[in-house]
């Protein structure tokens, strides 16, 4: 999941009429849109939700731009080229739902740069290998289709609208991250250790990617009713576990947990928690890449200033000289 | 802090015989940036054909609050549909 502990801002004690009649209009599966009434509460959550949804998009091109220029092939080269553009995207058509909202582009880009907002923990893990590229599309992807593909179905019509285009294009990640998975295990004894090494790195990440346990969470069941969120993180983590274990069998590689093993009677595996100690950590800022991530946002951001500068005053000026012309014609 | 980029409505015409459609919106410094943008935002792959772009602060739209008295009318009005009549089927296709 993109958005990971997104505080839930329910109003406490009884609901008033207008929220009611709010909510008696998602329970029906209507569509909010801008400008329409809407709790405080829904409101600055989706924002929340969104923007940090959009955080993780542009932060999670970092660790694959790393890769960019090291790419084995031209074709791979090209592909993560057309990968990473599709990250920016993402995150600018998130952006956008978010401003609806509200919120400035602006605002939220000075959230992610101080530290304010959050972005998926699973960006602050370094890729090492050039088989990270491959375990990143197989299960970072995997892990965000798995929890996307249900917010299609999201009440703010927005942010639905967002989630239906990324999804379009989403799948494409996943595919090509596995072809390279499958290239990988099937070639040489090293290349093989490389994706076994890649996978046993990112499997725990993943799963943390959905966020902790919420069954208990009063956060998550008012998100839940206002179909902000649409299944509990256990139920998403359970799914992708799943989908993902024949995969890695598929690929002849094994997943890094002694313990997993098919569960007949619930129909799914029974596997191991990530550790939630490691991922509060990661949340805080204490993961192995927190601060190069942020340094390279901020710093991109910082060094193209005076380019973002530069396309303003000519704009400026541009409207200036259409300005005096007309006014001469007349 | 430099000022924000305004922000542009993009309208793509998925193909010819189609009208322009609502995609998003993006910021930009002016009209031509906002077409380059649009391009690498809205159809890396192969949506569109054209595109039209609109700063949102020149769209007037509705308020929500106006819903009734805008459509409500047209509810009981059944009779613009061309059901609302009984024609015998004797007198063939119409």
């Amino acid at each position: 999941m993109y958005a990971q502990m997104v505080k839930s801002e329910g109003s406490s004690g009884e609901q008033t009429p207008e929220e009611k009649g709010f909510q008696a209009r998602i329970d029906a599966g209507d569509k909010i849109e801008p400008k329409e009434w809407m709790p405080e509460g829904y409101r600055k959550t989706l924002i929340r939700q969104i923007s940090q949804h959009a955080h993780s998009e542009i932060v999670g091109q970092l660790p694959e731009g790393n890769w960019i220029t090291r790419a084995p092939t031209l074709e791979r080269k090209q592909i993560l080229l057309a990968k990473v553009q599709d990250e920016a995207g993402h995150g600018l058509y998130l952006y956008s739902a978010a401003e609806t909202l509200g919120i400035s582009r602006d605002e939220m880009l000075e959230q992610l740069h101080s530290g304010k907002a959050k972005y998926s923990s699973i960006f602050n893990y370094p890729t090492l290998t050039w088989a990270d590229m491959g375990a990143i599309g197989w299960l970072v992807d995997g892990a965000a289709i798995m929890n996307q593909v249900p917010l299609q179905r999201t009440s703010y019509g927005p942010y639905s609208r967002a989630m239906i285009r990324i999804c379009k294009e989403e799948s494409f990640h996943q595919r090509q991250g596995y072809h390279i998975m499958m290239k990988m295990a099937r070639g040489t004894d090293a290349q093989r250790e490389m994706a076994q090494d890649a996978l046993n790195r990112f499997w725990y990440p993943a799963l943390m990617m959905f966020g902790p346990s919420d069954a208990n969470s009063v956060h998550s069941e008012q998100s839940m009713a206002w179909k902000i969120k649409i299944n509990t993180n256990d139920e998403l983590r359970q799914r992708f576990v799943n989908e993902t274990v024949p995969q890695a069998e598929f690929l002849g590689l094994e997943v890094p947990d002694p313990d997993l093993a098919w569960n007949e009677e619930k129909g799914g595996y029974d596997f191991t928690q990530p550790d939630w100690d490691e991922f509060f950590e990661v949340l805080k800022g204490n993961g192995p890449c927190n601060k190069e991530r942020l340094g390279t946002r901020v710093q991109a951001w910082e060094e193209g200033a005076w380019f973002r500068d530069g396309l303003t005053a000519y704009a400026d000026k541009a409207a200036k000289r259409r300005e005096a012309a007309a006014t001469a014609a007349e | 802090m430099s000022r924000e980029w305004p922000l542009w409505e993009i309208f793509i015409r998925s193909q010819n015989g189609l009208n322009h459609r609502h995609v998003g919106s993006l910021h930009a410094p002016d009209a031509e940036t906002a077409i380059n943008n649009a391009r690498d935002v809205y159809t890396r792959r192969k949506e569109g054909v054209s595109i039209w772009v609109v700063p949102s602060k020149e769209i007037t739209a509705s308020a929500p609050s106006e819903k009734g008295p805008l459509f409500d009318p047209a509810e009981d009005k059944v009779y613009r549909h061309p059901t609302f009549y009984d024609i015998p089927d004797d007198v063939g296709h119409m």
